[in-house]
């Protein structure tokens, strides 16, 4: 029998569906698979027995006939998601021993359409990295490693044991989180296809909040098919989010039609930045030419607010988070450190809880929400952000979807950058406009740089144009064949 | 603008962080750093320009006013480091 850990979730489905493999066989070797890739850090929890109960159950519905898209497809589900009685902790010290006593709305959706949870994935704390070097459960080690070279690389973040855990086989998929960047970037540094929808088009019911007006759930899978099929069952209205939509969830799979003729893709000329790599520069006319040459039309855009996106997005989700995080303060759940007064106890229990990397957005949203600077920083970004998200209107008047460059470089060396938050912060420049404005994004892997690391392409969409975006990145990666794998030095 | 050692031992007072003396003297240079890079956006004309509220064009749904859920005590208080008599528990605040 074929290796069951390298299948796709569109071939598992069909082998499940068809009886030719079972949901316990398949999550038994991915979870043999995950014990054998420990050090790879990509699970912080795996719930072994859990799984194997959903798979056996899973078994059941596929004889009943009953069997969806993601029945008895095991996968990881971020740490950040609530799952009831299973650790969710954001990967922060501060929500120690913390067991939700409900379940997110997006992980219910997952398992209400029969998929198997291996585990919670590893992740930066609170989502806030571009390495997943800020998990209090010690960073994760990227599948991929540069040509000849033993040096770890990191599997980019926040959502960084997600795309590893993929990545090395073992798990067929798994959820991420982005606010700026957080599924697509590290899709692009392990070789996946990453998926953030629009904001509003999965609920955000408890799933742990980092920066309300920017998380999003999303996808990593190893092929766009994949994604659609999963965020499928994902996606929809909740009436516990106000800000989830109202809109039905289209057949997504059903929109993969190949078909792009006339399609206009947009080229923005701002997303050329001083000192990105001429292989990415490269790899991004490669893309226009692939879309191209299946019908497309390339347009030159211009989306002229994009160098203020960065900082824009490093005051907007500093200042959501220092009032999102005020609620970790040892009295309702988590950590509490003990001390003289009731302020006392907050501050040391604070201080103790969080990382350094949460601790400073924290202080950075407090400072610039406080009086007296609240208009400088925050109202004049929240300005800036109708600017940019202006530019895409606009833009979207002369294209249909946006082609970029996901990241501006690939996979690091674990500790490059870790001590230097704004180098760190680099990472995003790409990512983060499309978050400011809410619009759907999705990196594809698209080819390898000159040390053999994987590098993805962006596509952005238009506001709920899923359908349409996920049918070019569909034609992309048909173009791009990257059917690359890392080489397996773990676990031996 | 920059902050010193006094406004940021004033903000971490509001965030209700404790930091220590030489903490404190790194985390003013990061912050500074951060504060100087997002100073560009000082360049931006952004007379006239409504500040973003709601990043997608939807209006906020509305209910009857009425208690749809509720009654789980037990369970709030399931996490908490320290509870009594079915309420969460902190030290003394008044004496």
């Amino acid at each position: 029998m074929t290796d069951l850990t390298k299948l796709t979730l569109s071939e598992a489905r069909d082998a499940l569906h068809k009886g030719d493999i079972s949901s316990v066989e398949i999550t038994q070797a991915h979870i043999s698979a995950i014990n054998e890739a420990k050090e790879l850090n990509c699970f912080i929890e795996v719930t072994s027995d859990k799984a194997m109960d959903m798979a056996k159950a899973a078994d059941e519905t596929i004889k009943s006939g009953n069997a969806k898209g993601m029945t008895g497809i095991p996968i990881g589900m971020k740490d950040l998601y609530c799952t009831k009685g299973v650790h969710s902790q954001t990967c922060s010290h501060i929500l120690d021993g913390f067991k939700p006593e409900y379940e997110s709305t997006v992980s219910q959706n997952l398992w209400d359409d029969g998929a198997v949870m291996l585990g919670k994935t590893n992740m930066d704390e609170f989502a806030m990295g571009s390495s997943n070097e800020n998990s209090y459960y010690g960073p994760v080690k990227n599948p991929w490693r540069a040509k000849g070279s033993d040096k770890n690389t990191v599997p980019g973040g926040s959502s960084g044991g997600s795309s590893a855990a993929v990545a090395a086989d073992i798990a067929i998929a798994t959820t991420g989180t982005d606010t700026g960047g957080s599924i697509r970037q590290p899709a692009s540094f392990t070789g996946l296809v990453g998926l953030k929808p629009t904001y509003g088009r999965c609920s955000r019911w408890g799933m742990i909040a980092f920066a309300s007006s920017l998380d999003q759930a999303g996808t990593l899978t190893k092929t766009v098919r994949d994604a659609a099929i999963m965020m499928e069952s994902m996606a929809g209205y909740d009436p516990k989010d106000s800000t989830s939509t109202n809109i039905a969830v289209p057949n997504y799979e059903a929109a993969l039609n190949g078909d792009i003729r006339g399609l206009k893709v947009g080229i923005p000329s701002e997303y050329r930045v001083d000192g990105m790599p001429e292989e990415i520069e490269n790899l991004w006319k490669q893309g226009k030419e692939w879309l191209k040459s299946a019908g497309a039309e390339i347009v030159d855009i211009s989306l002229p607010h994009t160098k203020y996106a960065l900082p824009t997005y490093y005051i907007v989700a500093p200042a959501e988070c220092s009032s999102n995080l005020a609620r970790y303060d040892g009295v309702k759940y988590g950590l509490r450190v003990t001390g003289d007064s009731l302020d006392d106890m907050y501050k040391k229990t604070r201080a103790a809880g969080f990382g350094d990397e949460v601790k400073r957005r924290i202080l950075i949203g407090t400072y610039v929400l406080s009086a007296g600077y609240y208009d400088a920083y925050y109202l004049k970004a929240q300005k800036i952000r109708t600017l940019i998200a202006n530019d895409f209107k606009t833009a979207y008047q002369k294209c249909d979807v946006i082609l970029t460059p996901t990241a501006p470089s690939a996979a690091f060396n674990l500790g490059e950058k870790v001590s230097d938050p704004l180098a760190m912060y680099l990472n995003d420049v790409f990512t983060v406009p499309a978050s400011l404005a809410g619009l759907p994004g999705i990196s594809v892997p698209a080819g390898l740089s000159a040390e053999g690391l994987p590098l993805g392409l962006q596509l952005i969409g238009q506001a709920f144009g899923e359908e349409q975006l996920l049918n070019v990145a569909d034609v992309l990666e048909g173009a791009a064949s990257f059917n690359y794998k890392p080489t397996k030095w773990w676990g031996e | 603008m920059s902050v010193d050692k006094e406004t940021v031992a004033k903000i971490a007072n509001l965030a209700r962080i404790e930091v220590s003396e030489d903490e404190l003297e790194s985390t003013v240079g990061e912050l500074n750093n951060i504060l100087d890079w997002v100073e560009q956006l000082s360049e931006v004309d952004t007379d006239g320009v409504e500040a973003m509220t709601s990043v997608v064009d939807a209006s906020l749904p509305r209910r009857e006013d009425k208690v749809t859920d509720g009654g789980y005590r037990d369970q709030v208080l399931k996490n908490a480091p320290q509870s009594e008599h079915g309420f969460f528990a902190v030290p003394k605040v008044i004496e």
